[in-house]
This record gives structure tokens, sequence and C-alpha cells, in this order.
């Protein structure tokens, strides 16, 4: 009887300990959870400093925003597109990669290629022309062979 | 050798080659000059300074009450927009002000916009409260009109004429003398 009343006590402790840890948990979400979504957010009244370590009053708000509704039970998407939608896409640390925001996607790549493609083409065109450069003393060379060997036969011949 | 004669001398070939070259260049000078251009423009408009004559931007305020308001279509009224933000303290000074300001001449035909700039809601309506403001006040939904209007930072006050044109702009905060005089002058003109 006393076994199982220490049991029942133990157990019963355990499961409060775990739901209250759990409940407590859903109250106030850590700063480590909050600075996880904050990280990938840019406030534009400081611009280039991520809200995680902006030190500003504004930051302090939007943090505390976050830590709302991450105790309201939002999910990281909802909260970055609640923010994405009022305050604009320029709050996101990763814009979404559609329509216009492509664009910024592109061009650093594209810039590269091109500036790869110029200086290939350039290179290209330098080793042609010292090519064709050769390849025309040789091809003279060789008429002069040519020629030399056409009037050999054509004496020969005759 | 032969074969390598006739590719560089055939007419034929030099001329589908030198067309191709030209679009292949064309293209690439194309986009070179679109994204000079992109970011000229971009440069340029961060020069400029808030917007301070012509006509008003039109946008369309929905407040924190739900309530909607266009700027055009209030074209033959006075109205005084004015930017700020619960985190910003330069505009707790000017809060006041327009309060007084918007009591005064709401009789007068005079509309007063408050614009809430990349704020939280929570903190804004408790800015609201705390000074006491009753004129409708909404937030900048994606920064749309702080960047139509080019603010550099809040607090901003823009009084726009009864034509639709900008007749005042004041940077930081306004003062109730000042857009008291404002208002007058342009009620009576």
């Amino acid at each position: 009887m006393f076994r199982l009343l220490a049991s029942t006590g133990i157990t019963s402790l355990l499961i409060f300990y775990c739901f209250g840890e759990v409940s407590a948990q859903d109250a106030q979400p850590s700063d480590d959870e909050v600075n996880t979504i904050a990280k990938q957010l840019y406030c534009p009244v400081c611009e280039n400093v991520p809200l995680d370590v902006c030190g500003t009053k504004a930051c302090a708000q939007w943090r505390d925003d976050i830590s709302d509704k991450l105790a309201d039970g939002w999910n990281e998407e909802q909260i970055k597109q609640y923010f994405s939608d009022r305050y604009g896409i320029r709050v996101l640390a990763h814009p979404p990669t559609q329509g216009f925001n492509m664009l910024f996607w592109l061009l650093p790549p594209v810039s590269i290629i091109i500036a790869w493609f110029l200086v290939l083409r350039t290179n290209h065109n330098i080793f042609r022309k010292k090519h064709m450069y050769k390849q025309s003393i040789a091809k003279q060379v060789r008429a002069e062979e040519y020629i030399g060997q056409l009037e050999n036969d054509l004496e020969q011949w005759r | 050798m032969t074969q390598t004669t006739l590719r560089n001398t055939s007419p034929k070939l030099d001329k589908e080659r030198i067309p191709r070259m030209f679009w292949g260049k064309l293209l690439v000078w194309g986009l070179f000059t679109a994204l000079m251009l992109l970011l000229g423009i971009k440069l340029y408009q961060t020069t400029l300074g808030p917007v301070s004559r012509g006509t008003a931007p039109d946008f369309t305020l929905t407040t924190f009450g739900g309530d909607s308001y266009t700027l055009s279509d209030h074209k033959g009224q006075l109205i005084v927009i004015n930017f700020w933000a619960s985190w910003c303290g330069p505009c707790e000074l000017e809060a006041d002000a327009l309060e007084q300001a918007w009591r005064q001449y709401r009789n007068h035909g005079v509309m007063f916009l408050g614009i809430n700039y990349v704020d939280t809601e929570n903190e804004a309506l408790a800015y609201l409260k705390k000074w006491g403001v009753t004129y409708p006040n909404g937030p900048d939904i994606r920064t749309s009109i702080s960047q139509d209007y080019r603010i550099k930072g809040v607090p901003e006050t823009y009084i726009i004429a009864q034509d639709g044109t900008i007749a005042g702009t004041v940077i930081g905060p306004i003062e109730y003398n000042n857009l008291t005089n404002a208002l007058d002058l342009l009620l009576n003109q």
C-alpha cells in the first residue's frame, strides 16, 4: 500500500513537473526562440542591422511583438509573413524569390556570368589574333614552299 | 590548312558571324546599361529629400479603428499629415500641439491624419491613449505612404492645401503656433 501511494505520488509529481514546464514555455518564449526569428528580420529604422542585435527602442518593440506572437502559438513562418505584410518585404533577410524580387537574386550571378563572359571573350580574341598572326606567317612560308615545289615540278615536266 | 584558309576568308561565314557577334554584344551591353540605370535611379532617389512641392502623393489610410481615408477624396479640404511612431521621443514633443490644433480646426474643415510609421499596434495604441489623440490615425502598411513622401524619419508633418498640393513640410517636431499660423494663412486664402 505504501509503495503504491509512493509511486502514485512520484508519478503525479513527474506529470505536474512536465506539464508545468510546457505551460511555462508557452507563456514566455526564451530569448533564443525570439532571436531565431529576429535575426531573419531587419527593422527599416536601423538599416543593415538584424533585429536580434539592434539596440533601438523600435527593434525592442518588434522583438516583444515576436515574443507575444510566439506565446500566442504563432509559428516562425506566420510571424515572418505578418512582419512582411505589415512593413513590407524589405524587412525580410531573405525576400521571397518571386516576381520582381527575383531580379535581386538573379542580378549578382548574372553580373558575374557577364563579367566572366567578357573576360573570356577578350582573352579569346587576343589569343585568336596571336594565333592568326602565327598562322599567316606559317601560311606564307608554306606558300613559298609550295610555289618552289610547283616550279620544280614544272621544270621537271618541261 | 586549306580548310582553315577557307574558314577565315569565306564571305558567307563572315556574314553569319558578324550579326551574331553584334546581337551578342548588344545584349551584354544592354544588360549592363540597364543595371547601371537601375542603380543610378536608386542612388538618385536616395539623394532626394522629402516631397516638398507639387501635388501630394495620393494614398489610402486605414485607421486602427478600421475607417478608410483616401487623400484624393478630400480635395478642397486642408489636410495635415503627420508621420509618427511610439518609439520616437521627439514625436511626444508635438503630440499635444497636434491634438490641440485638431480640436481647434476640425470645425473649420481641416482634416488631420496621423500615419504611424514602423510601429507595433499595441505600442501605437498605447501612445495614442497616453496623449489623448482623437484625430484619425493608422499604420503605414508596408511603409508605402512614407516611401511615397520620401520621409527621412519621424516626426514629419505635411500640410496639403485645398488644391491638393503640398503647402508646407516640417521636419522634426512641429510647434503649435507655427501650425496654427500656417493653417490660418491657408484658410484665409
